[in-house]
């Protein structure tokens, strides 16, 4: 096993997906069972190398990269530069071999539901395909070691998005969602762009190698360290698309359109996790002024998400609303200064959300089937007031769900705990140090808040009496390719997995394993070492700890009273606060501003084009026409007047010359000889002196 | 007061038969009108040979000159009444004013 075997594995990694898609989409229909077997078969087999890479990493080569370099382009000697290349290629360091486990696994797994959920779907293959288009371009994203590759596959993973999202694209609210999901991105990916272009501008070179240790070399991008906060701050502008961070977070919501095992993979665990994944990759050239930014960006929208969760009644929204929340802490965990919680967040995050999503599916699934046995077609199977009771009839998904949630709201002998733990400690430390309390705060609210709508969602589903107990007959478990991802996904929500700690996982292998990488900005923008951190984080961890288990509490207890003793009336307090409320159902009114303002701009901007393009343009094309008629016209009857008129009219003279002329022809000889003599007389008398 | 006959009176002469030989031809309709008028012309040279052989340096070359002219007259002769009875033959009549067929 050596590092050149591993980086070649990772890049059967890679392009396993791919062979999936290519054999899906050219051969789908024609394989067995539609291509579902084959493609859940290759990701089992780039889920089990991924194992090995991770495994081979982490014991053998546990503090190394592994990192292969080529050189795409070579523009030779370029003036007042030098020798200019372009350098691609991939690496594997830590996160990287975690992230390509998360993402192989949460796609094997979705994979396996997708073949009970889809099944007869109209475009069942295609599905297949893309799920594995997506895979391969998600972990395009996580392996490459330069900013080029990671924007081409940051794109390709953008398609993949709009292309499952649209999946019933018969459905004109579903090919909207697709349309505005990928818009939106676009919009982050502007910013993105301009940062990259100003790390190329200065430092010419992409690799991420290539870019740290210029700046650690002393060399400031334009010499000024502004232009280092702004560049990192672009470069963030792409996971605030990606990752759905305020003020570019409303795709996410409307990307429920799409299949529940698409939201689970991509919008819950993986592509909305490249954003984290990108802040991570670009913290060393992050300075201070960046990743205050960047918290309180992350701070913002968790707290804006988990309010507008508590309002809503479908059980997709609340996950997605859920995601932008958690999505929110992740950034923010990265921002104060804690890597390693936040990434170690994304990861169990990955695993409790898809399996959220997931479980949703299964219930969705059951509640469709039930609602097609009684031919009803008007009822929302998504919806969670239609629901209720699903305990008795789905155990399985119940339980799981529970796990799930009791995960996502910080209850203890949780991986979620541990994470969210270690984001809640840093953001308290990072309080202490720079003295902004207000992110802390709102970490703690939006926990307690988190909790409380995450078991307003178990309350109302699984929990009371079914609104129809006829519909309620119809109800049953989902099949085992359904529930057996459900479980395998619970599983990973304990602790266990990640340290033996209960309570801590600093000292778990994934800690260890994962190291806040060391910052090469300058000392003047620097935020604060990593040791001040770790000892900031050390002395109130115990305080965290408390602050958070006190306020997951105060939500579990306030949501069971709510809406399971129903000591509180939901209704009389939602009318109490009725603009609260209506502000909050109507997701804060973003659409309504976004609409009114950038897309009535843009729409409004191209009728403005679009006139001038008809009238002015060609307005001028037809006015040249016409005066090239007009003048053609003219000219038309000047030649027949006037150059027509000449030419005959030297005819004419010619033939009254020709008429006076021709009477010298007489054709007698006698008249000839006559001017013969005449002539001669003439000559004789004008030479006769000669 | 006598005159004596001198070169210059056969000049004038001549030049005064050419004159109405050159008048014949010009003006005459009738075609053997038109070659009696071309030897009237040949007869006024021939005048004019003689007289420059008399009075002036000529000597016999004058004569000379004048027996090349008659013959020439006479064979030119011969020549113009065929043509004027090919004319004859192809136009019906000898009156030059009428074969104007290359006139315009």
């Amino acid at each position: 096993m050596t590092q050149e075997l591993l980086l070649q594995l990772s890049l059967a990694v890679l392009l396993l997906p791919l062979l999936s898609f290519l054999l899906l989409i050219f051969f789908g229909k024609k394989l067995p069972r539609q291509g579902d077997i084959v493609a859940t078969s290759i990701l089992g087999l780039a889920l089990l190398t991924s194992f090995v890479i991770l495994f081979a990493k982490l014991i053998l080569f546990h503090d190394e990269l592994l990192n292969f370099t080529f050189t795409w382009v070579d523009f030779k000697m370029v003036a007042g530069i030098g020798h200019l290349t372009l350098d691609l290629g991939i690496m594997i360091d830590n996160i990287t071999a975690i992230m390509l486990v998360v993402v192989t696994l949460i796609s094997f797994l979705v994979h396996v539901f997708s073949t009970a959920y889809m099944s007869g779907d109209i475009r069942y293959s295609r599905y297949f395909a893309y799920l594995g288009f997506f895979s391969f371009s998600m972990l395009g994203i996580v392996i490459t070691n330069n900013f080029f590759m990671m924007y081409v596959f940051w794109e390709l993973v953008g398609i993949s998005s709009y292309l499952l999202i649209g999946h019933w694209y018969e459905k004109k609210s579903a090919s909207d969602a697709s349309m505005k999901a990928f818009i939106v991105n676009r919009i982050g990916d502007v910013g993105m762009f301009i940062g990259i272009n100003i790390l190329w501008a200065n430092f010419h070179t992409l690799t991420f190698e290539g870019i740290f240790s210029a700046i650690s070399g002393g060399h400031i991008p334009f010499d000024s360290n502004p232009w280092l906060t702004a560049a990192g701050i672009l470069i963030f502008c792409g996971a605030i698309g990606k990752s759905a961070q305020f003020p570019l977070h409303v795709w996410l919501p409307d990307a429920m359109e799409g299949p529940t095992p698409v939201s689970a993979l991509i919008h819950a665990a993986t592509m909305v996790a490249a954003g984290v994944y990108l802040i991570a990759r670009a913290f060393p050239m992050m300075t201070a002024d960046a990743l205050v930014f960047i918290a309180y960006i992350g701070a913002i929208t968790a707290f804006i998400a988990a309010t507008i969760a508590i309002a809503q009644n479908d059980i997709k929204k609340v996950l997605a609303y859920s995601t932008v929340s958690q999505l929110g802490y992740m950034v923010m965990g990265l921002g104060v200064g804690a890597y390693t919680a936040g990434f170690f967040h994304l990861v169990t995050h990955a695993a409790f959300k898809a399996g959220l999503f997931l479980a949703s599916g299964s219930v969705i699934h059951a509640m469709h089937n039930a609602l097609h046995h009684q031919h009803d077609h008007q009822t929302d199977p998504q919806d969670i007031r239609n629901m209720g009771g699903l305990k008795r009839k789905m155990p399985i998904t119940f339980w799981a769900f529970v796990v799930y949630t009791l995960a996502i709201s910080g209850v203890p002998l949780t991986s979620g705990f541990l994470s969210k733990d270690e984001i809640l400690a840093g953001t308290l430390a990072f309080g202490n140090i720079t003295g902004h309390m207000l992110i802390p705060i709102i970490g703690f609210l939006v926990a307690g808040l988190t909790a409380f709508y995450m078991f307003r969602v178990v309350i109302l589903t699984f929990l009371g009496e079914h609104r129809d107990s006829a519909r309620f007959e119809h109800l049953h478990e989902s099949p085992k390719p359904m529930t057996i991802p459900l479980i395998v996904l619970a599983c990973l929500s304990f602790f266990a997995f990640y340290s033996f700690n209960p309570i801590g996982a600093s000292s778990g292998w994934f800690f260890h394993a994962v190291e806040r990488p060391v910052s090469v900005v300058p000392n003047a923008v620097a935020a604060a070492s990593a040791q001040m951190f770790e000892e900031a984080v050390h002395d109130v961890h115990y305080t965290a700890m408390y602050l958070s288990l006190s306020v997951a509490g105060l939500g579990i207890l306030l949501a069971f009273a709510t809406y399971y003793w129903k000591k509180i009336s939901a209704e009389a307090f939602a009318m109490a606060l009725s603009p609260v409320h209506s502000f909050l159902m109507n997701k804060w009114y973003f659409d309504e501003l976004y609409q009114a303002t950038a897309v009535s701009g843009t729409l409004g901007l191209s009728r403005l084009l679009a006139w001038f393009d008809s009238k002015v343009i060609d307005g001028t094309v037809n006015g040249v026409a016409t005066v090239t008629r007009q003048m053609s016209f003219a000219s038309g009857k000047f030649d027949s007047v006037v150059v027509d008129g000449l030419v005959n009219l030297v005819a004419y003279l010619t033939g009254l010359f020709g008429l006076v002329l021709r009477k010298i022809q007489t054709g007698r000889v006698q008249t000839y000889i006559a001017f013969v003599l005449v002539g001669v007389m003439v000559f004789f008398f004008i030479y006769r002196a000669v | 007061m006598p005159i004596h006959v001198s070169l210059i009176h056969f000049l004038f002469i001549s030049a005064i038969l050419f004159s109405f030989g050159v008048y014949a031809v010009v003006t005459r309709r009738n075609a053997i009108m038109v070659l009696m008028g071309i030897e009237l012309i040949l007869n006024s040279a021939n005048i004019n040979f003689i007289a420059f052989g008399r009075y002036g340096a000529m000597n016999l070359d004058g004569q000379m000159a004048s027996v090349f002219v008659i013959i020439l007259a006479a064979c030119e002769a011969a020549v113009a009444l065929a043509i004027v009875l090919n004319i004859y033959q192809q136009f019906n009549t000898v009156n030059v004013d009428e074969v104007d067929s290359m006139r315009e």
